[in-house]
């Protein structure tokens, strides 16, 4: 057998694969070749840059995972390392695999930045954050990449009461860097049989501060942001806008009408849910974003035109609600919010999930836009926020509003605005 | 048969009944023999304009009848028909 040395060995391997200078790869990129590049250096190499649009694979998995990612063995592949040297290596293994058109990228990343092309510093988890979504982070779906999209997404809340409390539960478990709560009521003793953000002790609190201290014992990372007021015509666009995903658990019809107009208006999609008595409705409205070929859903008015008259449909207060009902609708709720801020999965557009929980059936109907939609319609005839207490056919609300932002971590200041 | 799901609010109707099994041609024959057998049925859900309430949705099976041919809507052996109004609990 020949022995050789570790430069021999490198040399050999050069003299049987292909290599190209950086300015090479980034030529043919740039000329749209369709090229599958891969760092094999190890993870903490990765961390501190690596070359734009390239699969991470350290030496060791190679071969185990390269078919992952480039199952074609004619396509061509640049394997890169630090400095030229283990890629060299590398390629001929996986020649050996059958691989036709591996390439070595020549002085390796540091080639690379030499050479003053862009790289791309990823942001990563730390060691705490690592173990507490690792359930996340193993999930092909959402993996580390996923995760921090949810670390620095915000969600926005319509109400901390008995859709709102589940979903908050979930997102502030789940890493959700931002959670906006809007809800102007105290907690009630009757509120304690659905409301699972709050309890015993928190009766006569501000539901908002009460939300925070829960959700702050369960991931003290996420930032929680309450406003102790009603959402109006006159607050809707500053409070809304800057969320990713509002979730809408309001009690009525006016507020409901509100946010998805403004939601539309903003462009932000709204996960929509409602409960009654053993039954629930969730659904997902989508703005269309034409520019990053977001083709959109239907919206609330699609499927609701109208309000109903006042009194013409009893509401929980009146009629009462299964306590667990709000713990499943509240928890779809925060998956739909979740698939649409990773983008996995397809999110309930279109589409209206109706749950009875009395035969425990689960039934999803085809919902339409209407192209003659006042609001997300070809020709809109509604382009600013109206009063929706008058559209509802209730009294209008007449009192001014300020609005009032009340970072509740610590802080209880914000008055309560009565509707 | 065709199959309605009754929503919630409409069970007072129906005795508490959640489904029902009916046939009829059309969606609004349908809904007239529903009120026969349950008298102010059909109130609840007819504009008095040839047409269904704006908050409540009827679907034949996945589909929402304005999209198809409203209380015209054929219905036929299997099919589902869903009453679907607006509900604004959430607290």
């Amino acid at each position: 057998m020949t022995r050789l040395n570790r430069d021999q060995l490198v040399q050999l391997a050069k003299s049987q694969i292909t290599e190209w200078t950086p300015h090479q790869l980034d030529g043919r990129r740039k000329a749209k070749e369709a090229i599958t590049v891969v760092d094999i250096r190890e993870r903490d190499e990765w961390m501190q840059g690596h070359i734009p649009q390239s699969v991470f694979i350290p030496r060791g998995f190679l071969e185990l995972q390269i078919e992952q990612h480039q199952p074609d063995r004619d396509a061509p592949v640049v394997i890169y390392c630090a400095g030229g040297v283990r890629s060299a290596l590398a390629a001929r293994n996986l020649q050996e695999m059958g691989y036709t058109n591996v390439i070595s990228l020549i002085g390796g990343f540091n080639g690379w930045k030499n050479a003053s092309l862009g790289f791309k510093v990823p942001k990563v988890l730390n060691e705490e954050q690592r173990i507490r979504y690792s359930r996340h982070t193993m999930l092909q779906e959402i993996g580390d990449e996923g995760q921090l999209k949810l670390l620095e997404s915000k969600v926005l809340l319509i109400g901390a009461g008995g859709l709102g409390s589940p979903a908050a539960l979930y997102l502030a478990a789940a890493g959700v860097g931002q959670i906006g709560i809007i809800d102007y009521d105290t907690v009630d003793v009757s509120n304690l049989q659905r409301q699972v953000l709050h309890g015993q002790s928190d009766v006569g609190r501000y539901k908002v501060d009460s939300a925070a201290d829960t959700l702050a014992e369960i991931n003290p990372e996420v930032k929680v942001i309450g406003y102790k007021e009603p959402i109006t015509s006159h607050n809707a666009f500053e409070i809304i806008s800057g969320y990713d995903v509002v979730l809408n658990g309001s009690d009525n019809f006016p507020t409901r009408y509100l946010v998805n107009d403004a939601c539309q208006m903003l462009g932000i999609p709204l996960v929509d849910a409602s409960i009654f008595m053993f039954e629930g409705q969730v659904t997902v409205y989508q703005p269309k974003h034409p520019e990053s070929a977001v083709e959109g859903g239907p919206c609330y008015r699609c499927l609701y035109p109208d309000p109903p008259p006042p009194g013409e449909v009893p509401s929980c207060a009146e009629a009462g609600v299964l306590g667990v009902l709000p713990g499943i609708v509240g928890s779809i709720q925060a998956i739909e919010a979740i698939k649409l801020l990773v983008g996995f999965g397809e999110p309930l557009i279109g589409r209206l999930l109706m749950i009875d929980t009395s035969d425990m059936t689960f039934r999803t109907l085809k919902v339409n836009r209407n192209t003659e939609c006042p609001v997300c319609g070809d020709h809109p005839t509604v382009t600013e926020l109206i009063d929706y207490d008058q559209f509802c056919g209730l009294p209008s609300s007449t009192h001014a509003v300020e609005p009032v932002e009340a970072n509740v971590n610590g802080h209880h200041a914000a008055e309560k605005v009565l509707a | 048969m065709a199959t309605v799901y009754v929503p919630t609010p409409l069970r007072r109707f129906t005795g508490g009944q959640s489904k029902i099994v009916e046939s009829a041609a059309t969606v609004g024959e349908l809904f007239q023999k529903l009120d026969g057998h349950y008298p102010g049925f059909s109130g609840k859900l007819l504009d008095g304009e040839g047409g269904v309430k704006r908050f409540i949705n009827v679907f034949r099976n996945d589909d929402e009848i304005r999209a198809l041919d409203g209380l015209a809507t054929t219905i036929s052996e299997d099919d589902k028909v869903s009453i679907v109004p607006a509900m604004a609990g959430g607290k």
